[in-house]
């Protein structure tokens, strides 16, 4: 292998809003090597990736410190497309492609060979005509270089999925002066054997002297791809592994590791024989967060966490118990059998959900506090409503400004009174507003989703013990989504890690490091779901 | 964006199926024929007058109904501010009657000096389009009846007033504004008369017109196979991954903007040659709204065009102009109501048109 530096980021720092995720990050790329990037959710890969490429959000938030050196010269950008035209590829976790282009004009997309013609000479090079045959020869190239043979000038509307990942690649390397090509979570989609031809091509871009950065959370893969793997937590270099040095319990530990400061410090009294919901053979289809054939039990006054990283389906179980997507499976509730899919009857039998999407679905944005703390028991449980005439309801002022004032007083709203406009608060307030709701409608199970993204330190911890209290005084069940590890850990009795729309394991809150490394990585040795 | 999660089609080499196709793609246009041959039948119209009719306005109307396509393929429906382009052709025509400039030198001038105006015009409304991205189509519409009442303040009031104009035939007796009606008798059938056929008996052919026609089709063509088409053409699909590999989505959606109104003041402008009179305060109104039925009898969808679908809808769409006012007299004794089935399908067509683009949409988002 060459040793010649081809990338260096150099003590890189970021931070959003005076809150620090990346702190004296360095990593360096040489000429043919491919480098694994591993870490956490929120461990700071995607905006390093971000400073990288230039997105305009780094600039909007104060830029960054520290260097970045291409092959000897530092260069800041401040475009994607400054990043793209000094070499560095990106192959998107999303596909970036048209559908309804075909493969060859996906590829050239915004790069298309022209020829002149007699317009162009009178107006200029955007008139020059698309020279289709050449384009799809340079696609053709492209195509063989990564092996692939199939018909470049297929629309990618109807191609499977396997096949755009590699389109995507395609267009990388037919940019001709790609150095860095960057691989965020290539595998993701697909297949196994999809995948293992993926990791040639990779291997392959290598060999003609590129260098590969390769983020992905399959750890098997990193370990047996990469020449180098430096790992990322909570927005620090933790390790550079070189190969042989590396192991998928090594890089889990790695990745996870922390001290949890466990906030509830009381004894256990679930009682593990008395499921309060079972949920049986569970499947959500919610865009991205797929849920396939979950199956779990509740127990009464738990307090369970949902971990496993973003898109393996976590989401999407309260999402789906709450028919906010459609799902199919078995719901029973203290005995009774409930359907999936009708929202008015979940919150009738007293279950209630903190919407992960606070500003879409979670609260109404333009109305005022009052109105978002008893919207949803008023149209559920007819609550804060008074009888004038036998046809004729109207709200309850009186109650309502009651019930609020007590939310306030309780969940220390910060506000200017009941009236302030909900899109006027802190994240923190907004989130309370949201837990206010769902308190109003008297849950005996409550579902929680990401209820601290988005918010400051302060404020996490404020709502975390929000729901303990919740959750000690009023016996209230609840269910906590989090893509925050060491959250769960803090607060929950038992964390059901999820992989790939299914239950990896359930895990208690002080098992090692290790084990929800590699049951978030889906290399756990399948333990039974009820063996904690 | 959500990745797509489409298997490979099966198989769809089934002649049948393949029938069955081709019938739901031209279900639109093949509904209008019928309509149009059941009309012909009851308007019992002199063949000779119907067909000269109908080459008439193949001549006169297409380019307007052209100017819709660039907006369609650039992702902004169908853009209803073509009424400002068609302002901007009558400003031109407006100026050169004023100054009795004559015959094709007058079209010619006219056309060019509409083209400024149209520029800015387009600009205006692709800066306002832009604000409003997934609501296009009803802010143009919004934004062209907003226009209409501008222009009527403009020379109603502020011509003769302001702006300083002597033309005693064309400004009202008061000295303040301009007449309802513009005689455009200088330029009537400038452009048509240039090469005409007049061999059959009752036809007459404005050949010159149909080149003019033609040129602009094959120019349409040959733009879209251009590096700035194909860029009209990915903003069209996605802008988000247009955006990502570099292309100014702003901008060509703003040119796509700008050469729809310049389209559509040259289209006034041979259709009022034709016409022979302005109507300084209602000329312009409808331009948007047949010239977007016609494309959707056509075949065509808010987020699908292209030039046969222009010719052919055309075609349909003023055929069934020519026939309905007598065929509604022949069958139910009124004149009138022919004249209201004929609004009724223009306002209906384009309702129903984009009741199903919202229904396809909706269903497709549904299926990912």
């Amino acid at each position: 292998m060459e040793s010649t530096s081809l990338l260096k980021l150099d003590k890189i720092c970021k931070s959003y809003y005076g809150n620090r995720v990346l702190k004296d990050v360095c990593l360096e790329i040489k000429k043919g090597e491919i480098h694994g990037l591993v870490g956490e959710n929120g461990a700071g890969k995607s905006t390093l990736m971000n400073i990288l490429f230039g997105m305009p959000v780094i600039q909007q938030t104060g830029g960054y410190e520290g260097d970045v050196v291409l092959e000897g010269n530092q260069v800041c950008f401040t475009c994607p497309s400054e990043a793209m035209d000094y070499g560095i590829g990106m192959v998107h976790q999303e596909f970036m492609l048209i559908p309804g282009f075909t493969v060859a004009e996906n590829i050239k997309l915004n790069r298309e060979r022209t020829k002149p013609n007699v317009i162009s000479r009178l107006i200029g090079k955007k008139m020059e005509t698309i020279d289709v045959q050449r384009n799809r020869h340079d696609a053709r190239a492209s195509l063989d270089r990564l092996g692939m043979s199939f018909d470049e000038m297929m629309p990618v509307g109807g191609l499977p999925v396997g096949y755009m990942q590699f389109i995507e690649v395609a267009r990388e390397i037919d940019k001709e002066n790609t150095k860095v090509v960057v691989f965020d979570e290539p595998t993701a989609v697909l297949t196994e054997s999809e995948a293992e031809q993926f990791l040639d091509t990779a291997r392959k871009l290598a060999n003609d002297g590129l260098g590969v950065l390769f983020i992905s959370h399959r750890l098997d893969e990193v370990v047996s791809l990469c020449d180098r793997i430096t790992v990322l937590r909570d927005g620090e270099v933790v390790a550079l592994l070189n190969r042989g040095e590396a192991s998928i319990q090594r890089i889990a530990e790695l990745m996870v590791g922390r001290q949890i400061n466990r906030l509830a410090d009381r004894k256990k009294t679930v009682q593990v024989n008395k499921p309060i919901l079972e949920i049986r053979n569970l499947a959500v289809e919610m865009p991205g967060e797929k849920v396939k054939e979950f199956d779990l039990d509740l127990y009464e006054g738990e307090i369970l966490g949902v971990g496993g990283l973003a898109g393996h389906g976590k989401i999407g179980i309260a999402n789906g118990i709450m028919g906010m997507y459609p799902a199919t499976g078995s719901l029973v509730k203290q005995g009774k059998s409930l359907p999936l899919g009708d929202t008015m009857l979940m919150l009738q039998e007293n279950m209630a959900f903190v919407s992960e999407d606070r500003r879409g679905v979670g609260l109404l944005w333009d109305e005022s506090i009052e109105h978002n703390i008893i919207i949803a028991a008023m149209q559920s449980q007819k609550k804060f409503l008074k009888r004038v005439t036998p046809l004729l309801t109207i709200e309850d002022r009186k109650k309502i400004h009651e019930h609020t004032l007590k939310m306030i007083k309780d969940l220390d709203i910060r506000c200017v009174g009941p009236q302030q406009l909900v899109k006027r608060l802190s994240g923190g307030n907004q989130q309370k507003i949201c837990i206010a709701r769902a308190i109003t409608l008297s849950p005996d199970i409550l579902f929680v989703s990401e209820p601290t993204r988005g918010i400051d330190i302060g404020a996490k911890r404020i709502v975390l013990d929000l729901l303990l209290q919740l959750n000690r005084d009023l016996g209230v069940t609840i269910v906590m989504t989090s893509s925050e590890l060491a959250e769960l850990r803090s607060v929950c009795d038992r964390i059901a890690i999820i992989y790939e729309g299914r239950l990896e394991g359930v895990l208690p809150p002080d098992a090692p490091d290790l084990d929800f490394g590699l049951m978030m990585a889906g290399e756990f040795e399948h333990k039974g779901a009820d063996q904690v | 964006m959500i990745p797509e999660q489409k298997e490979l089609k099966p198989n769809t080499n089934s002649p049948l199926i393949k029938i069955k196709r081709k019938l739901i793609e031209f279900a639109v246009p093949l509904l209008f024929l019928v309509l149009c041959i059941i009309g012909a039948y009851y308007a019992r119209l002199q063949p000779s007058f119907l067909i000269n009719e109908i080459i008439m306005r193949m001549a006169r109307n297409p380019v307007l109904v052209l100017a819709l396509i660039i907006p369609v393929l650039a992702g902004m429906g169908m853009n209803f501010a073509i009424v400002l382009g068609a302002m901007a052709g009558q400003i031109g025509l407006i100026i050169i009657t004023h100054y009795e400039v004559t015959g094709i030198t007058g079209v010619t001038v006219a056309a060019l000096i509409a083209v400024p105006f149209a520029i800015v015009f387009g600009y205006l409304t692709g800066k306002l389009l832009n604000r409003a991205k997934g609501k296009e189509m009803i802010t143009s519409m919004i934004f062209g009846f907003f226009a209409v009442y501008v222009w009527q303040l403009f020379f109603l009031v502020f011509v003769g007033s302001i702006i300083p104009m002597r033309n005693e035939k064309m400004i009202l007796s008061t000295g303040v504004g301009v007449r309802n009606t513009v005689d455009l008798v200088g330029i009537r059938y400038a452009l048509d008369d240039i090469i005409k056929i007049r061999d059959l008996p009752g036809i007459t052919i404005p050949i010159s017109t149909l080149i003019v026609v033609a040129l602009f089709c094959i120019l349409i063509t040959f733009f879209m196979k251009t590096k700035l088409g194909q860029d009209i053409r990915a903003v069209g699909q996605n802008m988000e991954i247009a955006a990502i590999s570099g292309i100014n989505v702003d901008k060509i959606r703003i040119t796509a903007i700008i050469i729809s109104t310049v389209l559509a003041a040259w289209g006034q402008i041979i259709w009022l040659q034709n016409i022979g009179t302005l109507n300084t305060y209602g000329s312009h109104v409808q331009v948007g709204l047949f010239a977007v039925a016609a494309l959707l009898i056509g075949g065509a969808s808010v987020a699908k065009a292209n030039i046969w679908q222009v010719l052919l809808g055309t075609f349909l769409f003023h055929t069934l102009f020519i026939i309905s006012p007598t065929a509604g007299r022949n069958l139910l004794g009124d004149a009138q109501i022919g004249e209201f089935f004929r609004v009724f399908v223009a306002y209906g067509v384009i309702a129903v048109a984009l009741v199903l683009h919202a229904w396809q949409k909706h269903s497709a988002a549904k299926n990912k």
